[in-house]
This record gives C-alpha cells, structure tokens and sequence, in this order.
C-alpha cells in the first residue's frame, strides 16, 4: 500500500480497481491546515484523466503492473500477436488498444507490453523506426511554392508530412513518440 | 541552489530585515532549536532528534522569554516538518518570528506592511509582483469564502473540507494586485489564538497573502493558561495515532503564559518571501542548498 505521502509526479496507484499514473502533483498545506495531496491521473487504460485531492490518511493500493519484453509475431484482422522473448508465451492485443503504435510495427520487431493483472494495457515501441515510403507525390525540383512538407504515405499505411525531396522508393525514419519524420535513411 | 548573485541578494534581504527590527529596538533572540517537548498541533508533522525534537516553529521559547519581560523579541531560525516538500514547501525552512508585548493582530498587520515596504527601500534588486502604494486588502475569511467559494466558510468546517476549498478556491485569488490580509479565522483553527471581543466564534488569527501565496501567520496571543490547556487537550485529543509522540502538557509554558497580559506574535517564511522578493518561482531556487543538491 502506498500512503499520501508516498505520492508524486510519475508515481502508478490502483484506484477503484484501476491502474492510474500521476502526472501531475502538488504537495499544498495552509497555515495551520491539512496537508493536501493534489493530483491530475491518468487512468492507464482509458486514457481519462482525473484530478484529485487526497488527505494524509488516503490510502492506495500498488497496481499489479509487469513490463515484459516481447517480440511482434503478425497480426490476424485486429488481432496482434506477440512472443515473450524469455518464456515464449505468446499474447495478443486488439488493435484498437494498440493505436497509432499499429503503424510502427514491424515483423520481429522488439518491444515492451506493459501488462496489468496478466492482461496487455501499453506497448513501448523502440524510438526509431525506418519505414519505406510507398506513395509520394515526385519531387519538383525548383518548387518555390513555398509549402515545406508533403503528405506521404509509408508501407503500414501510415500518413505523415516530410520535406519535399522525400520519393517513393526511400526509407525514413520516424519517432514513434510523437508520429514524426526524423530523416530519410539510406540502406 | 542559489549562484553568487543570488547568496548576495539574500544576504542583503537578511542584513535589512535585521536592521529593519533593531531600528525599532526588538531584540534578536535565539532558542533551542531541539526540544524534548512541542506544542502540540495536529498538522504538523515533527522530525525527531534523538531524545528531542527539531523545532517545527519557535513560539514555545519566545513566548517565555516575553513572559520573561522582553517587550519586542524577533529571532531568524531554521524549522523542520516532516513531510512537508513542495513547490511551496520544505521539510527545512528558515522562519522569521517577532512578537510584540502589549500588542494585539493589528499592530502585526501594520509591521508586515512597514517592513514590505522597508525591504523594497533598502534591498537594491528587490521586486515585487503586486502594488505596495494604495493600502493593503483586509478580509475576514467569512467574507473571502462569501466571495470566492461555492460554500460558506461555516459550511466548509462542518464537512471538513476548509483547508481544501481555501487552497483550491480562494487562495488563487488572494494577494493578487496587492496584498491581502486574510483574517479573523473561525475559533476551532487558531488553537494558540485570542478570541475576538464580541465576536466569540472567530480568532484574531490572520495570514498574510501575496500573489496568492501564503507568507505569515500571526495572531494576538491567548493568554488565559487555563484555556490554552483545554485547547492543547482538543488539539492532542485529535492527533488519533500520533506517531509515537507523548501527549504531554508544555507545563513550563502554561505557567508562564500567565504572566503575559497581551501579546501578539507572528510567524513569517522568510524563503518565500525571499523567493518573491527576487522574483523566483520556486522555493527551491531561493535557497542556497534545496534538498536535491545535498550529498545522499
């Protein structure tokens, strides 16, 4: 169990029997007064955000929580299938649980499922991934039209804007953090 | 932690702060800062030393030392609470206290705006992010929860939600264009405080905000030892598991708090007001070591 004054920022609690990570704290206390414990959540399933305020004698129980090292299989439909690359018990996660990350996954790739009582909640990709350019619209040289970026598409079917110079055919890397173009990589 | 520019600064804001009391002939004091015995208040958290306990204020011993017949008594001291670390907070802080003989909540009010005003004359470098010029704001705390919050101050007592509703919805509007005297607190939180005359329901209890954070604290004094022994009792009686602190009476204290016929005294966080003063935002970056920087 976890009291108030274990809180802070980063911290993961159970509350009503879900996992929330705190991502905001301030430790507050009037002259005199209480001390207060205030908190934005995330809950770390939904994604719903919470704020709150505890009390010393609040109490919170530890999320059963494991990261595990996993290996990406394939996917059937919506399913995505994954290995742990220690004991090799395979899992999958809908794709609707995986979002944007469906567009960075590679075959073999290695990443890390974070688990809640046994059952997948997050993925933690790699930062980079290199991804082949599969739609562009060709480079115009001597295009002072003035627009920086263009839209394009990659193999997984993911969109993104790039610099113009970027054509069919390249590889790029992208964060998988925020979705953006990095560099083209030549292989 | 503090650079050089800023060790001199504080320094500065040290030496005027001194000055500014000698000029009105207090008399600066120091007193024990391990203690066998604290007065005893339910918020606060106290750090152990051994047999002692580390001061979380000075109050016991100047309080004795006015029953001692000092009339004009400040002193600049570290303190300590356990468990109190924050934007706004540190397990160690340095607190300035004084305490006038004779003297009652006004009389403290008036020397917080005198000295606000002495600081920013003399400390070259000294800013300020609200007005000092036009008088400063003074409001009951009935009447601050009438204005900003959804529920009477009364109300917020009864469902134990006071500290709460202050911090989250009045005190973000405290201090704002100039600073605002908070005061006349309802009894029950002002255990060391005196009645109002002809207002028995409220304590001449007040704090002072700036910019919507909370500097001092300061009341006129209860006097009456037999009343304060009842209050220290309510006050031991809701500290529930009381982490292993004896419930004793400051018997030394009581004795003496009978010789005092009216006092007045204040507690002011000398780290925050220096932060203010020299436009930091952080209690951190006002002091020359914050925890982070210390050898583990």
């Amino acid at each position: 169990m976890y009291s108030a004054s274990d809180l802070r920022k980063g911290l993961k609690v159970l509350i009503d029997g879900a996992p929330y990570v705190i991502i905001e704290f301030d430790f507050s206390k009037p002259g005199k007064g209480q001390a207060l414990y205030r908190c934005k959540l995330r809950n770390m399933i939904t994604g719903n955000q919470l704020v709150q305020t505890y009390r010393s004698n609040d109490k919170f129980g530890k999320p059963a929580l494991e990261e595990r090292k996993m290996q990406f299989l394939y996917n059937q439909d919506d399913e995505y299938h994954f290995m742990d690359t220690e004991n090799f018990d395979q899992i999958f996660i809908t794709k609707e649980q995986l979002g944007d990350n469906v567009y960075f996954l590679q075959d073999n790739m290695e990443l890390h499922v974070l688990l809640f009582d046994d059952k997948p909640i997050d993925v933690t990709l790699p930062i980079f991934v290199n991804l082949l350019v599969t739609v562009a619209e060709p480079w115009a040289k001597g295009d002072t039209s003035g627009t920086d970026t263009k839209p394009i598409t990659v193999e997984t079917g993911y969109v993104l804007n790039v610099p113009p110079f970027v054509v069919e055919g390249d590889k790029i890397q992208i964060d998988t953090r925020t979705g953006a173009y990095v560099t083209r990589v030549k292989e | 932690m503090l650079d050089l520019e800023g060790l001199h600064l504080r320094a500065a804001f040290f030496r005027a702060i001194r000055r500014f009391f000698e000029e009105q002939d207090f008399l600066e004091v120091d007193t024990p800062i391990r203690q066998p015995l604290l007065i005893p208040e339910q918020n606060i958290v106290p750090i152990r030393s051994g047999t002692h306990y580390l001061q979380s204020s000075p109050e016991l011993y100047m309080k004795r030392l006015l029953a001692g017949g000092c009339e004009r008594i400040f002193q600049i001291c570290h303190c300590f609470r356990q468990g109190e670390s924050g934007r706004l907070h540190l397990e160690e802080f340095v607190m300035l206290e004084w305490y006038r003989l004779d003297a009652d909540y006004s009389d403290l009010m008036r020397d917080c705006e005198e000295l606000f005003s002495f600081l920013m004359r003399e400390v070259a470098g000294s800013v300020l992010p609200v007005r000092l010029d036009s008088g400063w704001e003074r409001l009951t705390v009935a009447d601050a929860f009438t204005r900003y919050c959804s529920v009477s101050a009364a109300e917020a007592l009864e469902t134990d939600m006071f500290d709460q509703l202050l911090v989250e919805q009045v005190e973000p509007y405290l201090g704002q264009s100039i600073p605002t005297f908070l005061y006349d607190y309802p009894l029950e939180l002002a255990s060391l405080a005196r009645p109002k005359s002809g207002q028995l329901d409220v304590a001449e209890r007040f704090e002072l905000y700036v910019s919507g954070i909370e500097l001092a604290n300061g009341f006129s004094e209860l006097t009456d030892p037999d009343l304060q022994r009842k209050r220290f009792e309510k006050e031991y009686a809701k500290m529930e598991d009381e982490r292993g602190r004896e419930k004793k009476m400051p018997e030394f204290f009581l004795e003496d708090l009978g010789r005092i016929e009216q006092a007045a005294g204040i507690a002011m966080g000398l780290d925050r007001l220096f932060m203010q003063l020299s436009g930091r935002k952080k209690l951190e970056d006002a002091v020359s070591f914050a925890p982070e920087d210390l050898d583990s």
